[in-house]
């Protein structure tokens, strides 16, 4: 069989409607989602696979908050700060969510930068980012030590019903350590940038591969997700 | 040859996906061990979850001589069955069918099947072999710790499988077994986002969704589902954990051990047997589905004819991958939940079988006149299908709450789900191993052992499973070590035990002659050639045969759907994918 050659796509093919069009879009040739890159589908697909984990922790945590026969600690009062004088109800949460939004904003300026090719101004920018992230994260670390010098633990507290030591314990840690992997994750990219190894294609240490700008992109979903799922926590844990 | 500026050539859009650039291994050590290459790693996973599969079957053998001749081998005592029933269903569902199914043939099929040089990100590919070898290997170190693997059941249910009275409860069964699960989840994610991206991003010209042979779309839906239904089972170990090792009580009520009160309180068991069966109902799909797109292609190929109905065939996939996610609380009827929750889970159950029942005839219907041939992927393929019939029927019966209540619990459940789950699957992978071997390795496997094989597996499952049914009937429980004094089981039962344990070490044994055939064919076997079943899907028009790294020179196009065969007016009885032609030397519009 000799080699095929091809003619340019002279005229547009009739295409289907309704459903049936639909269908047919999805199914569409080499690729589902036009001009997304792999590796953005991947983060994308991560991010659906890790909501469901998230989803599972949060549903444990409402039904053992829903079905527990004894008292539930008040959040206004456990997560108060004992500032001049007064408690100050949910002040460090407060704080807390204002870095972690933050650091959604300079994500993105960074992203935005990044797709201009400035490397400096992206580096800082996610710098930055990382740095409000590790703020928050240092400040969850407050948060739990005085909560343990307080006497909750993962197995009972002074106030009620021991689900809620071992919940809150379980599910903000695994958000910190997503927060911390976030961290680390973006450092190493502010450092490829400021070196500008995706203009010299230079080659990953481990995978042996050129990068390319849209890392820094696919960083910031990651980084947005994170977020995103820090506002439901926030919610059913300091505002339930 | 055939002018290809008309017609199907026409609707070939410009490449969009670039062609990679590939990692090139130095050295013998990433050729062969660590490699990012997904032929090998899926030989790699392949190898390791068969080698495992073995000590499930032998475990299975050791079940078998305690149940058939109680108190005859002194060493399987009360706590050892228990620990061999947890290890073998575990084993067989993750560690053999999850692994083998999506990291061995999806890693295998899934670039060749679709004109791919490899999969999207081979060094996480890489990674996934390896965290589930390292999964694999606590999973072992289980037997060498202090009290032994966990003898919790597969379904680990809490409180009992932290406890004392249960085998590794307080030792470091449970903990090993936890620990390995979730290895395995964070191995498995790794690769199932390379084949799920791999599917929806990297395909050749040409290689439109609904042009993909049935074996991807059941690997990819399944690998979908993984994805979704893996984090509870994740949420789950990671809770249990925690309940085994800080003592916090996520499943633990408050319980008495031994007479003595223990710290937990107000943990709820039931949450547990939720999150594990949100997990564990899609995994019994996650198996059955790239068994289904498998043996259609089996079929297709092997009756040379098309597949009757694709596009019904493909939203059947799709629809039985969406509704798996709805009906996990049947296997709940008897947890003492809301009786309203049993109407809901039983009525999605059942609708199940609507679709599932669509792929059994279309299956039959492409055999009807079909040029049959009967060799061993072919009867494996059939013996599949009558065995998933037959394990299907009964679903029915167990999905309705009513006649579940009575037969839970019994050896009726265990031969339901060994049919369904258990055989036909295995059927499938040996079908599928008989199929694609000659690509692996470039030469057929014997078929002299291979009839051996099909034949006693076959009829050897039927006398294992089909008695089953009867002695669940009469009420012989599940899960125990041995009946003592029973009034409601006659002696007749024991005299049946005796036949399917002798059975089950015949069928067993057969295996050894399927494994000596793999080795022994990799330098016996005939030369295969590249193309020995005529098949038309893109991993027999390879270059070379095996596929070299990087599996193609020129990425190929693809013109037609995958089930060309028998073509009216064709020179030959299948046109393959890659091969250009007028719009009327196609079936594809057929369906």
């Amino acid at each position: 069989m000799s080699a095929p050659t091809h003619s340019p796509v002279t005229e547009p093919l009739p295409r289907p409607s309704g459903l049936a069009g639909f269908a047919a879009d999805w199914a569409s040739d080499q690729r589902t989602f036009k001009n997304v890159s792999w590796g953005k589908a991947m983060m994308w697909i991560f991010l659906l696979s890790d909501t469901f984990v998230f989803g599972c922790f949060l549903v444990a945590y409402m039904s053992a908050r829903m079905s527990t026969v004894v008292p539930w600690p008040n959040p206004s009062e456990v997560f108060a700060l004992h500032i001049g004088g007064s408690d100050v109800p949910l002040i460090l949460i407060a704080i807390m969510t204002f870095v972690l939004i933050s650091s959604s904003g300079t994500m993105a300026m960074a992203v935005n930068f990044g797709y201009r090719r400035d490397r400096r101004k992206t580096a800082a920018l996610m710098v930055l980012t990382a740095l409000f992230g590790a703020t928050f994260v240092g400040m969850q670390a407050f948060e739990w030590t005085k909560l343990i010098s307080e006497g909750v633990r993962p197995w009972g507290n002074p106030w009620g019903a021991p689900q809620f030591g071992s919940t809150f314990f379980m599910i903000t840690g695994f958000h910190g350590t997503h927060v911390t992997i976030g961290v680390i994750f973006l450092l190493i990219i502010a450092r490829k940038v400021w070196r500008g190894d995706f203009e010299t294609g230079k080659r990953g240490f481990f995978t042996s591969r050129k990068g390319q700008y849209e890392i820094v992109e696919i960083t910031g979903l990651y980084w947005h997700f994170v977020d995103l799922v820090w506002v439901f926590i926030f919610a059913f844990f300091y505002l339930w | 040859m055939v002018d290809i500026r008309s017609g199907t050539d026409r609707a070939l859009g410009p490449a969009e996906v670039e062609d990679v650039e590939l990692y090139h291994p130095h050295s013998w050590w990433t050729r062969y061990v660590f490699s990012q290459d997904a032929k090998i790693i899926a030989v790699q996973y392949a190898s390791t979850a068969i080698a495992i599969g073995m000590v499930a079957l032998v475990l299975s053998w050791l079940m078998r001589l305690q149940l058939g001749f109680p108190g005859a081998f002194a060493f399987i005592d009360a706590e050892r069955y228990y620990q061999f029933i947890t290890m073998h269903g575990m084993i067989m569902v993750i560690y053999l069918l999850t692994a083998l199914f999506l990291g061995g043939f999806g890693n295998y099929l899934i670039p060749l099947m679709l004109g791919a040089r490899d999969m999207v990100f081979p060094y996480a590919n890489m990674l996934s072999y390896w965290l589930y070898l390292l999964a694999v290997l606590v999973l072992v170190s289980s037997f060498f710790a202090p009290g032994g693997p966990t003898g919790a059941g597969w379904t680990l249910y809490p409180p009992q499988a932290v406890l004392s009275g249960t085998p590794g409860g307080k030792d470091w069964g449970i903990v090993l077994m936890l620990s390995s699960l979730i290895l395995f989840i964070i191995g498995f994610t790794m690769g199932g986002l390379n084949y799920v991206v791999t599917v929806l991003q990297g395909r050749a010209r040409g290689m439109t969704l609904m042009r993909m042979p049935l074996t991807i779309w059941g690997i990819f839906t399944a690998t979908v589902m993984a994805l979704l239904a893996f984090p509870a089972l994740l949420v789950a170990c990671v809770m249990m954990l925690f309940d085994r090792i800080l003592g916090t009580s996520f499943f633990m009520p408050a319980i008495v051990e031994m007479g003595e009160q223990l710290q937990h309180g107000g943990g709820s068991p039931i949450l547990f047997q939720h999150l594990f069966w949100f997990f564990g109902h899609p995994e019994v799909y996650i198996v059955a589905l790239p068994a289904f797109g498998i043996v259609s292609d089996l079929i297709s190929t092997h009756a040379r004819k098309n597949i009757f109905g694709y596009r019904m065939m493909v939203w059947a996939i799709v629809v039985i991958g969406a509704l798996s996610f709805v009906v996990w609380a049947h296997h709940m009827y008897v947890s003492g939940m809301n009786p309203y929750f049993g109407f809901f889970f039983a009525t999605t159950t059942l609708i199940i079988a609507v679709p599932t029942a669509l792929k059994v005839y279309n299956w039959v219907l492409t055999l009807w006149r079909g040029d049959i041939h009967l060799n061993l992927p072919m009867l494996f393929a059939l013996a599949f299908i009558v065995t998933f019939v037959n394990g299907g029927l009964t679903g029915l019966f167990l999905g309705n709450v009513v006649v579940d209540v009575p037969l839970s619990d019994t050896m009726f459940v265990v031969a339901h789900f060994h049919m369904v789950m258990g055989v036909a699957p295995i059927l499938v992978i040996f079908g599928a191993i008989y199929h694609w071997y000659p690509k692996v390795t470039g030469r057929m496997l014997n078929e002299a052992m291979g009839q051996l094989h099909f034949w006693v597996t076959f009829v050897g499952a039927y006398l294992i499973f089909f008695p089953m049914h009867y002695l669940g009937l009469i009420g012989v429980p599940r899960r125990y070590y041995e009946m003592g004094e029973t009034a409601f089981v006659p002696a007749s039962a024991h005299t049946l035990n005796e036949f399917i344990t002798i059975v089950a070490l015949i069928v067993g044994a057969a295996q050894i002659v399927f494994l000596f055939n793999l080795v022994w064919s990799i330098r016996h076997g005939r030369e295969a050639g590249g193309n020995p079943w005529r098949a038309t899907t893109l991993e027999w028009q390879t270059p070379e045969t095996p596929p070299r790294h990087g599996n193609w020179k020129d990425l190929p196009v693809v013109y037609r759907w995958a089930y060309d065969y028998s073509v009216p007016g064709a020179p030959e009885d299948f046109i393959p994918q890659n091969q250009p032609g007028p719009d009327n030397l196609t079936r594809e519009t057929a369906t």
